[in-house]
């Protein structure tokens, strides 16, 4: 530890990075209380004026790197690009216990570590529910029938052909913070709300199908999209949000194909709207003049209220946020300056404000919304804060452009009690405490 | 007649048929889907029964199908909660009557059964016959599906056990439905016009700004039991930046993740697990099709040879040692891979 010590003024460095192999077998033995020594460490030294750096210096600019020394890799060594292998912490996870068999599960994305508002196609949030397949495209075919002139049959050739267009939104499933309804039931924002994603699709408006096929607008009012998984997934979507332009038949997402995971070849986009309608692996798309009741409208999907009624067809995903760093299960390395940063989102248009709070509530300010501000996509918002070392809370809080504000747990639960399972868009919380430890915590 | 005439022909009598519409807004793409074609796959259900086909269903039928079908997965009596929530439970006489499962209310029931749940009849149907048995979806024929169902509905106490349940009989069963009453679409989450309340929001706050309460009421947080079910979350996040993941679980020794950024061993065989399919029929802890895997590991602990023999038997599949289902034959995975797999099983199946 002998070169860390001479850096005044600043903490002593994670461990990965500049640990000798005993520090790092020290670390192994329990790197709680290394991260709290390291604080006590930190909090003494930051009252000291900055003094002359010793002679020897710091490591990494005292003692070359490979990397400076010699020859690195050729162009294409992977001919598909991947991240840094000290990125390999920032992975889909599942939450053990959620769901029983990875056929029928989620994956959640790790928010905790996402910059802007695109979430890398490989990190996107997973929920199959018949498992995933590599649909081959040259087979895969969209069939449009039920009230249209002509029941038509498109190959991926036919839809590529026709005039795409692309436009970034966030999906989020319905389920997303399900868990935290009655209590606190996770310990990170990948869990409590990984079920978000946001991507560029490239596709095409279903509304030019449908006038392909001569639909029926005037009866057909709704229409079902179907998958050609196992589970042949099904919804209902209203035929309002066709005709508005932006349900889109999808092929595209953040410049190449979809990933299989997320339905490659096609899938459905309905921007607002919670992910179980954004069918993947899309076949069918029928016009009719009802709601069919399927199995994700009628035994999922329906929030159960404190009368014992479950709301049927709730499909928006209404203004919700959350602080992404610092957030639960991290360590705050020192006091001192921070870039308080999240996401924010509506599923009724474009984010207006976000403010924080780190008072738990009581006092708030208004966060910087970074660009672009778009409707129904993901919103990254920033604010200054510097930590004086004291216990604080958290939070943040949405309003999107119809002027809707995100409520609060004791305003969600007021009305929809604690059993409904889905649409929980409540203001989350993050405690932290004097040694820097986040966790996740629920106010009122 | 020439060719060339036939073909006019045929588009005259394709374009009468159909109309004057024929995909002509962009010429060229999609083509006129057959009626066989749309027949194959226009097989939904919806709730006033159109699209549901002709058939029927005895409930003793339905018994011996869904043993040999499904029973593996939600128990003989579609109680069990392993691999997923129990489909039949937590229904009473009185609900069949009112339409409306009381245990909804009280939470008298522990879990929230398929049947407490669904509204209309057309879901189940519609549902089982796209998307079950799960491993085999699409497989049963109409008639199976309605007894199937006339299997569950006994089980549910909704149709006695001599009913048979046909195209003809399924409208006067819905109105027996226990929670035929339960479902409101009076909210502001409908996209569209045709239902809800034309997208009111149920639930209001106003972005105030300074000293918008006098106290802050902290009502939960992470109990500390609860701090390592996640894993370690120090390896969930960053080595750099202004933050760390806590360490919540102590490194296991020889781990090498923590030092070289790499999965682990673990990790890696858990991954080809699932990409091999092995779990969609072992759980680590939990019993699926096949026993778990610490309960192979359990099984042959400290056994000489264990390791070769499972190899073997994983790669030609077999029966008899955990029950009468068979393992399938696992042709599809190289054998150095089985071992690899094996070997993780019999060391305890750790994810990390
Ligand atoms: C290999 C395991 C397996 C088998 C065999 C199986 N199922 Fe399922 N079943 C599942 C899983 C997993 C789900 C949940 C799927 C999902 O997440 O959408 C499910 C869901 C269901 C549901 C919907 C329950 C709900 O509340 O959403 C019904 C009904 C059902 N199965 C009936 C059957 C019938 C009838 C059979 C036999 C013909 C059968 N299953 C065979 C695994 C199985
Ligand atoms: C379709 C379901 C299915 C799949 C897929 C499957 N198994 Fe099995 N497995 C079973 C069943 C059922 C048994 C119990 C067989 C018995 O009773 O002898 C079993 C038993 C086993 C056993 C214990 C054998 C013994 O004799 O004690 C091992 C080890 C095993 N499986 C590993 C695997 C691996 C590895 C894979 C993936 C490559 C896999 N299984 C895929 C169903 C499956």
């Amino acid at each position: 530890m002998a070169l860390q010590d001479e850096r005044p003024g600043r903490l002593r460095r994670a461990p990965e990075n500049f640990l000798t192999q005993e520090d790092i077998q020290a670390v192994q033995a329990g790197r709680r209380s290394f991260m709290r020594n390291a604080f006590v460490a930190a909090s003494a030294a930051m009252g000291a004026p900055m003094l002359a750096r010793a002679a020897s210096g710091d490591s990494a600019i005292m003692n070359l790197p490979p990397w400076s020394t010699s020859l690195g890799q050729p162009v294409a060594a992977r001919p598909y690009g991947l991240p840094s292998k000290y990125e390999s912490n920032l992975v889909r996870r599942e939450s053990p216990g959620l769901t029983r068999v990875g056929g029928s599960s989620v994956s959640f994305a790790p928010l905790q570590g996402l910059f802007g508002i695109i979430t890398p196609s490989g990190l996107h949030f997973e929920r199959h529910h018949q498992g995933w397949h590599d649909v081959d495209p040259g087979k895969h075919r969209l069939m449009i029938n039920g009230l249209v002139k002509t029941q038509a049959i498109f190959t991926m050739d036919d839809l590529l052909r026709l005039p795409g267009v692309s436009r970034i939104h966030f999906i989020e499933c319905g389920a997303n913070t399900g868990m935290e309804w009655g209590n606190v039931a996770v310990p990170t924002v990948q869990y409590s709300h990984g079920m978000l994603s946001c991507s560029e699709f490239t596709g095409v408006p279903l509304r030019d199908l449908l006038e392909q096929c001569g639909a029926d607008f005037k009866k057909g009012r709704y229409v079902l999209a179907e998958g050609a998984d196992g589970s042949s997934m099904t919804r209902t979507i209203p035929m309002e949000l066709i005709e508005s332009g932006e349900v889109m038949v999808a092929y595209g997402q953040n410049g190449e194909m979809l990933r299989p995971e997320n339905g490659y070849p096609l899938r459905l986009i309905v921007p607002g709207v919670q992910g179980v309608s954004w069918v993947k692996w899309l076949r069918r798309i029928e016009v009719g003049d009802k709601p069919w009741g399927a199995k994700d409208e009628a035994v999922h999907y329906v929030d159960l209220m404190p009368d014992g009624t479950h709301r049927q067809y709730s499909s928006i995903q209404e203004a919700k946020s959350v602080i992404t760093s610092p957030s639960g299960g991290q360590i705050l390395l020192a006091k001192g300056f921070y870039n308080i940063t999240g996401l924010a989102w509506s599923g009724r248009g474009k984010i207006k404000q976000v403010d924080v709070s780190t008072d738990g509530g009581i006092n708030w300010r208004r966060a910087r919304l970074e660009s672009p501000v778009l409707s129904k996509a993901l919103t990254r918002f920033n604010i200054d804060w510097v930590w004086d070392g004291k216990p604080v809370i958290l939070q943040s809080r949405a309003m999107d452009e119809t002027g809707y504000v995100q409520p609060s747990y004791g305003q969600l639960r007021a009305v929809r009690g604690t059993k409904s399972i889905y649409h929980n868009n409540a203001i989350q919380s993050w405690k932290i405490n004097e040694s820097g430890e986040v966790g996740n915590v629920q106010v009122l | 007649m020439s060719r060339f005439s036939k073909t006019v022909v045929a588009a005259l009598l394709a374009g009468c048929a159909l109309g004057a519409h024929a995909l002509d807004r962009y010429p060229g793409l999609g083509r006129v889907a057959t009626a066989e074609e749309v027949k194959a796959w226009d097989i939904d259900v919806r709730p006033d029964f159109v699209g549901l086909p002709k058939g029927s269903g005895s409930v003793d039928d339905g018994a011996d199908i869904f043993e040999n079908k499904c029973a593996s997965c939600h128990g003989s009596f579609g109680e069990s909660n392993e691999v997923f929530t129990p489909l039949v439970g937590g229904t009473t006489k009185e609900d069949v009557q009112t339409g409306r499962v009381k245990a909804l209310v009280t939470g008298s029931f522990p879990q929230r059964t398929t049947f407490m749940k669904v509204p209309t009849i057309s879901t189940l149907f519609d549902y089982i016959q796209r998307a079950m048995p799960w491993t085999a979806p699409k497989s049963l024929k109409p008639d199976e599906v309605y007894a199937v169902l006339a299997y569950l509905l006994n089980l549910a106490e909704v149709v006695p056990a001599d009913f048979v349940l046909s195209d003809q009989n399924i409208r006067d069963v819905q109105n027996l439905m226990p929670n035929r009453n339960g479902m409101s679409t009076d909210h502001g989450m409908w996209p569209g016009r045709g239902m809800g309340n034309g997208g009111k929001p149920d639930v209001k706050n106003v972005a105030c700004m300074k000293d918008c309460k006098t106290e802050v009421k902290l009502t939960s947080s992470l109990p500390e039991y609860a701090q390592d079910a996640h894993g370690n979350l120090a390896d969930q996040n960053r080595l750099v930046g202004g933050v760390r993941g806590k360490q919540t679980v102590a490194p296991a020794e020889g781990d090498e993740k923590a030092i070289a950024g790499q999965p682990s061993t673990n990790a890696i065989a858990t991954a080809l697990a699932t990409e091999k399919g092995c779990m969609a029929c072992h759980g680590v802890a939990n019993k699926i099709v096949g026993p778990s895997y610490q309960d192979v590991a359990a099984k042959y602990k400290g056994q000489d040879g264990a390791e070769a023999r499972l190899v073997a038997k994983v790669k030609s599949g077999g029966q008899g040692v955990w029950g009468a289902i068979p393992m399938p034959a696992q042709s599809h995975v190289k054998d150095e891979e089985i071992s690899k797999l094996v070997q993780w099983i019999l060391s305890g199946a750790k994810a990390q």
